[in-house]
């Protein structure tokens, strides 16, 4: 199953050289890009690994790229995001966050189903690789 | 398209003549390359050996396209640079131009600086300086970093200084990311000798070392008019003969920093000038509010004995 989440999550995957350009134009409308990686991709897991700490002052986009190439190296199989902070006042939040990784087999989710108060049905989704990893 | 973004800013490919010949002078005319060594001839007076240095690189990347154009490998040279020369020479101010010189060659993608120290690139504790220094190389990368008193990483005499560590990271960058940014490192010559003779490393991924030459007694007082114009103040031709005396004199007296003993010296001559019109009094004019008159160059400790003279009036 292929999980799409955030800005373009309606294209295909982006090429090398679109991530460097997109990152390019967050650092010149002076966002402060940060690199996130996670095993659970669930659309309200809002807690993803952050991958050090956000770069602020940056010029080129080439030292954020590293540090995505970094992470992807070290957790090949786990999804990562690129996300861009803008700090004006007024917006003060994420203006801007696209996955840069996903795993070769993606996993999907698994639904729950329990049992409530009163036998009432509850569903819960549940990523694949938390279930199993337990 | 989107690549278009990223790469350098770069003049239009020079025309192939069918026979595939190039003509050099048109190609040299029609980059920005001409105007822009103007430029530099008029925005740095002496230091021939920089301007020589950074016209072989203009010269160099000219060709570079001429040699692209007709399908040769045209790899763009490693540039990164070390600049050695007594105090005052103008190392600092010719790697913050340098910044823009390669920006507008398309050396490097967005021209800016980032000026360290050793401070800025070392931590204080172990596993402290390989984030410091890569967060510093992150902020450096599509301009030129600047490491001011480069020697200060190295400390012999402590094995386990984490200076060490600094080098390593630098580099590892600076052989694998060459495209990225262009480091230059600065320092008194000495000691910068030194430096590179323990650690040899360094020296053979710089491919440029520019020795800054001690300025004349002609191109000081060249500097001082500059000055003088760029804050809006003129020599008095008497004045102009005094400040010809004065860079001779402070030479021969200790401390001399070149430039930078010129820039001090004129600082005073402005303090001194305002405080002739002070207590002068009455009317002033345009003129006088902006001349430096013989006076307020002689005035000067240099003329009457140096700083090591003693200093008429009581002592506090």
């Amino acid at each position: 199953m292929r999980i799409t989440q955030g800005t373009f999550s309606f294209l295909p995957d982006l090429t090398d050289t679109q991530i460097k350009a997109q990152v390019q134009y967050c650092l010149e409308q002076g966002w402060a890009v940060s690199v996130e990686y996670t095993d659970d991709p669930h659309p309200r897991n809002n807690y993803w690994e952050m991958w050090g700490l956000p770069m602020f002052d940056l010029k080129d986009a080439a030292g954020v790229f590293g540090e995505i190439n970094a992470c992807r190296a070290t957790f090949p199989n786990q999804y990562v995001r690129v996300n861009a902070f803008d700090s004006t006042r007024g917006w003060e939040t994420v203006r801007l966050s696209f996955l840069v990784q996903r795993p070769a087999k993606e996993d999907g989710f698994r639904l729950d189903r329990t049992e409530g108060p009163g036998r009432t049905q509850r569903y819960a989704m549940r990523h694949r690789a938390q279930f199993e990893a337990r | 398209m989107l690549d278009a973004t990223l790469s350098a800013p770069s003049a239009a490919l020079p025309a192939r003549d069918a026979d595939g010949t190039l003509d050099l002078g048109a190609l040299f005319t029609e980059s920005e390359v001409p105007e822009f060594l103007a430029d530099l001839e008029a925005d740095l007076i002496g230091l021939k050996p920089v301007k020589r240095r950074i016209r072989e690189i203009a010269a160099h990347l000219v060709i570079g396209r001429a040699r692209e154009s007709l399908g040769l490998n045209a790899g763009a040279p490693t540039l990164h640079m070390a600049f050695t020369g007594n105090p005052g020479t103008g190392k600092t101010t010719v790697a913050l131009k340098m910044a823009q010189i390669l920006h507008r060659l398309g050396y490097v993608r967005r021209g800016h600086l980032v000026s360290v120290t050793r401070d800025d690139l070392v931590g204080q504790y172990i596993g402290h300086t390989a984030p410091k220094t890569k967060e510093i190389l992150k902020k450096a990368m599509g301009g030129v970093l600047f490491i001011d008193e480069a020697y200060y990483l190295y400390r012999p005499e402590n094995e386990r200084d984490y200076g060490q560590e600094a080098i390593e990271i630098l580099l590892q960058v600076m052989e694998n990311q060459r495209d990225d940014l262009v480091v230059i490192l600065a320092g008194y010559k000495d000691r910068m000798d030194r430096f590179f003779e323990s650690n040899p490393g360094f020296r053979s991924r710089i491919a440029h070392h520019i020795d800054f030459p001690d300025y004349e007694d002609d191109e000081l007082v060249a500097i001082a008019k500059t000055m003088a114009e760029a804050a809006d103040y003129r020599f008095s031709a008497e004045a102009e003969q005094a400040l010809a005396d004065y860079v001779t004199a402070r030479r021969a007296q200790p401390n001399f920093a070149n430039a930078r003993s010129i820039r001090n010296a004129f600082d005073r001559m402005r303090l001194r000038q305002s405080l002739r019109l002070f207590d002068q009094g009455g009317l002033t004019d345009r003129d006088a509010l902006e001349t430096l008159t013989e006076g307020d160059v002689r005035a000067s400790r240099v003329f009457s004995g140096g700083i090591d003279a003693p200093q008429p009036g009581p002592v506090v």
